[in-house]
């Protein structure tokens, strides 16, 4: 399965961009410091909204780095987060270890799983690389159901602690965390988008064999992509347990959590960095929205139909769309 | 009976050694025998044509030598250095550069960075003056710069065959295997290619031409093989070979 993605090429394409991005840093710096600022201040509903949506906003880039960027659609993205997520369960009942060096921790242990999913699965192509993804995800709730250290079938409870100066509550301190992780993942897709391996990646996503007839190393470049991709998404599943506080497999490998990493990017985009931003906004808003008008039951409803409605309609995304426009007025 | 006879061309010496030499090279498909012990061997900068009946092995033997498919049995060697189980890809920056039957843009890509992806991938080092003007160099000499910018779903089938020309020529090859560039062009257009592999050539890059098109074989070759079922059963002189009996027969029956 590829990802479409728009054709339009604009001139402005031509000036390289640097790989880093200094706007996107300063913005995550302003974001942080209001949540230090108001975050006390604010009702505790929509620091947690936030938290959501930014849990999502990481998860959605490094999907996309893998789905977007290489063309390799990974169903699979429940398995990374809950590995993350039982990561730090596991470190917190063994040692008590703050949570920055779990997220870190997460990330290495999600990473190696994307590592090594992506060295059994790559020489399978298209659906058949989607197939084996849903299938590691599956392998994996079975383990952690039978892993009664970690809570096995039951579920565990995970206490928060007190909040650390200069939090006011510990809420406000996921989020932060969360803020953080976000500008990291949004800063690294855009290393990726905009060097080599960006390049190499997209020749990948669009003829495999051509790519490496021109000298693209396939193989190391997606063992890359699948890395980056298993470790974001695993840190974006670290701090999880805090959030919710009470933990079961069913809620780890939640299929939100799946659907939405693919959703996301679709409805935004998926050749560029800010694809995975503007779809998580726009549907992580309406999401919770909904959740708070009508029932949290028609959320996946509503984000099924909306994935229908834009790969059907503008299977490049919102990106697409305002490319589109741009092209036609110029 | 085989006509084994090595045509030295001008720029390189008989004596020479060999840019390319693929020994016993044998490829099965379960029990579908594909390329039955065939050598061969090419001088540097030679052309030579590889020309057989469909089905007769030629894209296998193309597959074998580019890196897509791994022979059971044989050796092949570039520029010396044994590149049997060599990944396409180490062999493209080897400089053992293939383009494909059909043509594979980068369809999501510009023109230009269609060219930009070997430039990146398969050279060494950076061309002098970069890698955006190296590109427009390239798709100025194959006539594709005035598209670079654009799509290539833009691109008419001559131009996405000099497109696909295009980009091995940016990995800098010192052998070309062009599988059939021309298949299903009108006559100014097989010529147009002819003319760019013949300006390929003279600047040094030795080419293998798979091809149907007699006219274009016989134009441009100093050497032809043939390829039936599998086996080499010619190796010459053009003019020779194609008076050869057992070439005449796979072509046009008995």
């Amino acid at each position: 399965m590829t990802v479409a993605s728009s054709h339009l090429i604009a001139p402005s394409a031509r000036r390289t961009p640097r790989a880093f991005s200094l706007p996107v840093l300063l913005v995550g710096v302003a974001i942080v410091a209001l949540e230090l600022f108001v975050g006390g201040s604010v009702g505790e509903y929509y620091l947690l909204l936030a938290y959501v949506i930014l849990q999502y906003l990481v998860v959605a880039t490094g999907w996309n780095i893998l789905g977007g960027y290489a063309g390799y659609v990974n169903f699979g993205t429940a398995a990374f987060f809950a590995v993350g997520c039982y990561t730090t369960i596991a470190l917190q009942k063994l040692a008590n270890v703050p949570l920055p060096i779990s997220i870190l921790a997460a990330g290495v242990v999600a990473g190696l799983l994307g590592l090594a999913t992506g060295y059994l699965t790559l020489r399978l192509r298209g659906v058949f690389f989607s197939i084996a993804t849903l299938a590691l995800a599956v392998v994996l709730q079975t383990l952690i159901i039978n892993w009664s250290f970690v809570g096995g079938a039951r579920g565990t409870y995970v206490l928060r602690p007190d909040p650390i100066a200069p939090f006011t509550t510990y809420v406000q301190y996921l989020l932060v965390l969360m803020t953080v992780l976000a500008v990291a993942s949004v800063l690294i897709a855009i290393a990726v988008e905009r060097s080599w391996i960006g390049m190499g990646l997209a020749a990948i996503r669009d003829d495999e064999l051509a790519a490496e007839a021109s000298g693209v190393p396939g193989l190391r470049l997606k063992l890359i992509a699948t890395t980056l991709c298993g470790a974001l998404m695993g840190m974006a599943g670290a701090p999880f347990p805090y959030f919710i506080t009470y933990v079961e497999p069913a809620s780890a490998f939640s299929l939100a959590i799946a659907v939405n990493a693919i959703a996301m990017p679709l409805i935004g985009g998926t050749a560029t960095w800010w694809g995975p931003v503007v779809g998580t906004v726009l549907l992580g808003t309406t999401q919770q929205v909904l959740t708070v008008t009508i029932s949290s039951a028609a959320n996946l409803l509503i984000v099924g139909i909306l994935l229908v409605v834009f790969v059907t309609a503008a299977p490049t995304g919102v990106v697409g769309l305002v490319r589109g426009m741009r092209g036609g007025r110029r | 009976m085989i006509i084994q006879r090595h045509v030295s061309s001008s720029r390189a010496p008989a004596g020479s050694p060999p840019v390319l030499e693929a020994i016993g090279v044998t490829k099965r498909f379960g029990g579908f025998v594909a390329l039955d012990g065939v050598d061969f061997s090419m001088a540097p900068g030679e052309r030579v044509a590889l020309i057989g009946p469909n089905g007769s092995g030629k894209s296998t033997f193309v597959n074998c030598l580019s890196g897509a498919l791994t022979p059971e049995a044989g050796s092949v060697r570039f520029e010396g250095k044994l590149v049997t189980g060599m990944p396409p890809w180490q062999r493209a920056r080897a400089g053992l550069v293939r383009s494909f039957q059909i043509p594979r843009p980068f369809r999501r890509l510009s023109v230009i960075e269609n060219i930009e992806v070997p430039l990146n991938f398969a050279l060494a080092e950076p061309p002098p003056g970069g890698n955006a003007r190296r590109a427009l160099d390239i798709l100025e000499s194959i006539g594709l710069g005035a598209k670079a910018y654009g799509s290539p779903k833009d691109l008419s089938q001559v131009e996405l065959r000099k497109l696909e020309l295009g980009r091995a020529l940016a990995a800098n090859p010192r052998l070309l295997i062009a599988d059939e560039a021309m298949a299903g062009l009108s006559d100014s257009e097989v010529d147009e290619i002819v003319d760019l592999l013949e300006r390929l050539n003279a600047q040094g890059i030795a080419i293998i031409l798979i091809e149907h098109i007699m006219r274009a074989v016989m134009r441009f070759s100093e050497r032809i093989i043939v390829l039936v079922a599998g086996r080499k059963i010619a190796d010459g002189l053009p003019g020779e070979v194609m008076r050869q009996e057992e070439v005449e027969r796979a072509y046009l029956g008995q």
